[in-house]
């Protein structure tokens, strides 16, 4: 029940494999070089006083220095936090403060930015400079320089309980601060373990690991991949949003599984050029995060038609707790979008009514989630935490996904909606009201709304309606590169719109069906 | 150079009227950021692609779809200007 040991155990049974490959002409590592990658790690965040318990942030792009700085934290019996390499300072430096990291490891690029945002926040965290990220080489190079100053005392590897944190993945926060998901070693383990039962992974596949460290498709990508001596093709953060070279890096890597968000699925099946290169080692197509649309999908398919398809479902508090095997070729009448299927093996699920009863069989309602994978609840909030949870019938308390879904006569769960303001766009969780309190933090900004309505071309579409001191008309430039600099890319709204004043209910409260109305007229 | 500046206002002219509508030409500089600043998302940045092939006959190849071609009007002219050569 323990996340790291499956690296223990592969580098035994196979140490000369590649663990690693950074697609595009990265670097590469055995299993065991990786292995002793993170124990140095490890034993130099031991050195800086890191202790069983506590949390290890790391801000390095996505290489083999970041997977080898996840296992040096897990080896040091701490809870790893990824933030995102792309995200501004201000959002990553509260991700890192909230949770009171005793260290962090940063590449030297972000590391100014990153010091003045902890400063700010009043935090005092270990800092571990790394030049870099790629091949392990930038990491190697910080762990070697440090140990020519003073070398670390090698430790054993920490044994935590299953109960214990692995992992603080950080998502978007209705109020406008990110919160933190605590998922320990037995929610990762068990997670990974259905992987394993479901996937059938072998020492001969290699896994994309497109999803960044900070969302949770990445556990599957990771674990499962390493558990079985497969090879994790790495893809870097700018690579992975464009659908040529991804077309390219899955024919030339001979990717076996790839895992993703099904937006950049359905650029790569319209933009990839598919027809002129081979995808014969691809056997396994997984995507979760959104609906994919079924005339994307479709295409995707007819593309590829030898993989076997699978819709995975769940909210980062379960990770993958719903899934759905696509059965290929899809008929052209379908017009619908796939279900997201049946509950998996290590977890329950019950479909609750509006009065917080178990809805009868074929009546819509929340599904609601309770096991081994399921979230304690969010780092440092009590309340909310309190709240994701309801009792039904008998305890232990599910956990409420927020998703409202119907069961069909096929036994396969049918996704219709959110229960609240939170939508997902490209995969990645976005809560309307944390793109609000960026928006209302603008000097010229006197109100703002956003909806989200479902586009063909983008998935979602977000709208801000603004109401601008002086009935202004701001500059969409301005707007938008002021948005970059408190969210991230993917949250900034799509449209712009202003309005002398924004409308209101009988309440004085936004009249949000107004404004949804607006921006679909 | 007339012929440089040509090609800027084209590719700037098209920007606007299809990623901001209604926004002021002059607050598109040749250094002011697209891409980090959420203006030209994936999906932009192929539709572009797509109208730089069609208006200048050149081919942009897969790995210079990135930011350091196309976060810039000043990157992107230049990168079409290289084609034409």
């Amino acid at each position: 029940m323990i996340l790291h040991q499956c690296l223990d155990e592969a580098a035994r049974r196979w140490p000369d494999h590649v663990a690693i490959h950074e697609a595009g002409g990265g670097g590469s590592i055995s299993y065991r070089e990786l292995d002793s990658l993170s124990n140095r790690l490890r034993d130099r965040l031991v050195g800086l006083g890191v202790r069983p318990g506590d949390r290890v942030g790391f801000w390095i792009r996505k290489s083999v220095d970041a997977v080898a700085t996840i296992f040096g934290a897990l080896k040091a019996g701490a809870a790893y936090v990824p933030v995102d390499p792309t995200a501004p300072a201000a959002r990553n430096g509260y991700i890192l403060a909230d949770c009171a990291v005793a260290a962090v490891v940063v590449e030297t690029r972000f590391a100014d930015a990153l010091r003045a945002e902890l400063a700010r926040q009043g935090v005092d965290p270990k800092v571990l400079l790394i030049g870099g990220a790629g091949g392990g080489a930038h990491l190697r190079a910080a762990l070697d320089e440090e140990d020519r100053r003073a070398k670390a005392a090698p430790v054993h590897s920490a044994e935590p309980r299953p109960e214990d944190l692995a992992y603080i993945l950080y998502t978007s926060g209705s109020t406008g601060k990110p919160k933190g998901v605590m998922l320990t070693h037995r929610n990762a383990v068990s997670f990974v373990q259905w992987c394993s039962e479901t996937f059938a992974p072998v020492p001969t596949d290699r896994f994309s690991s497109h999803a960044p460290f900070h969302f949770d498709l990445s556990i599957l990508d990771i674990y499962t991949c390493l558990k079985h001596g497969g090879t994790l093709i790495v893809i870097g953060e700018e690579a992975g949003k464009m659908p040529l070279d991804l077309a390219q890096i899955i024919a030339e890597a001979k990717i076996t599984v790839w895992y993703s968000a099904p937006s950049i699925l359905s650029l790569i099946a319209q933009h990839g050029k598919l027809g002129s290169r081979s995808y014969a080692s691809l056997r396994l197509v997984l995507f979760a995060g959104e609906v994919f649309p079924i005339g994307h999908l479709k295409s995707l398919t007819r593309q590829w038609p030898r993989p076997r398809y699978f819709n995975l479902y769940g909210p980062t508090e379960t990770n993958v707790c719903t899934f759905y095997e696509v059965a290929t070729p899809i008929p052209d009448e379908q017009s619908a979008p796939v279900p997201i299927g049946k509950i998996c093996s290590h977890l329950e699920g019950v479909v609750v009514d509006g009065e917080g009863g178990i809805a009868r069989k074929g009546a819509e309602g929340e599904l609601c989630i309770r096991g081994a994978g399921v979230t304690q609840g969010y780092w440092n909030l009590p309340e909310q935490s309190r709240n994701a949870f309801i009792t039904v019938g008998t305890p232990p308390a599910y956990y409420r996904t927020g998703d409202i879904v119907v069961e069909t006569p096929d036994g396969n769960f049918r996704y219709l909606g959110r229960r609240d303001r939170m939508i997902k766009k490209r995969g990645y969780r976005v809560e309307l009201g944390e793109i609000e309190a960026c928006l209302y933090q603008h000097p010229e900004i006197r109100e703002a709304a956003v909806v989200a309505l479902p586009d063909e071309a983008l998935g979602m579409k977000v709208h801000a309606h603004l109401a601008c001191k002086e009935g202004k008309r701001l500059s969409l430039i301005e707007l938008k590169t002021f948005c970059s600099e408190h969210v991230p890319i993917y949250m900034i709204p799509d449209v712009f719109s202003f309005h002398a004043a924004l409308p209101k209910t009988s309440t004085d409260k936004v009249d949000y069906q107004t404004l949804k109305a607006r921006s679909q007229g | 150079m007339a012929d440089e500046s040509a090609v800027m206002d084209t590719v700037k002219t098209f920007i606007i009227k299809e990623f901001l509508p209604g926004e002021d030409p002059g607050n598109l500089t040749p250094t002011t950021p697209l891409m980090t600043s959420g203006i030209l998302d994936s999906l932009a940045t192929l539709k572009l692609i797509t109208f730089l092939e069609q208006e200048f006959s050149v081919q942009i190849e897969a790995h210079e779809a990135d930011e350091e071609h196309f976060n810039t009007l000043e990157a992107i002219c230049g990168l079409v200007a290289s084609k034409r050569g």
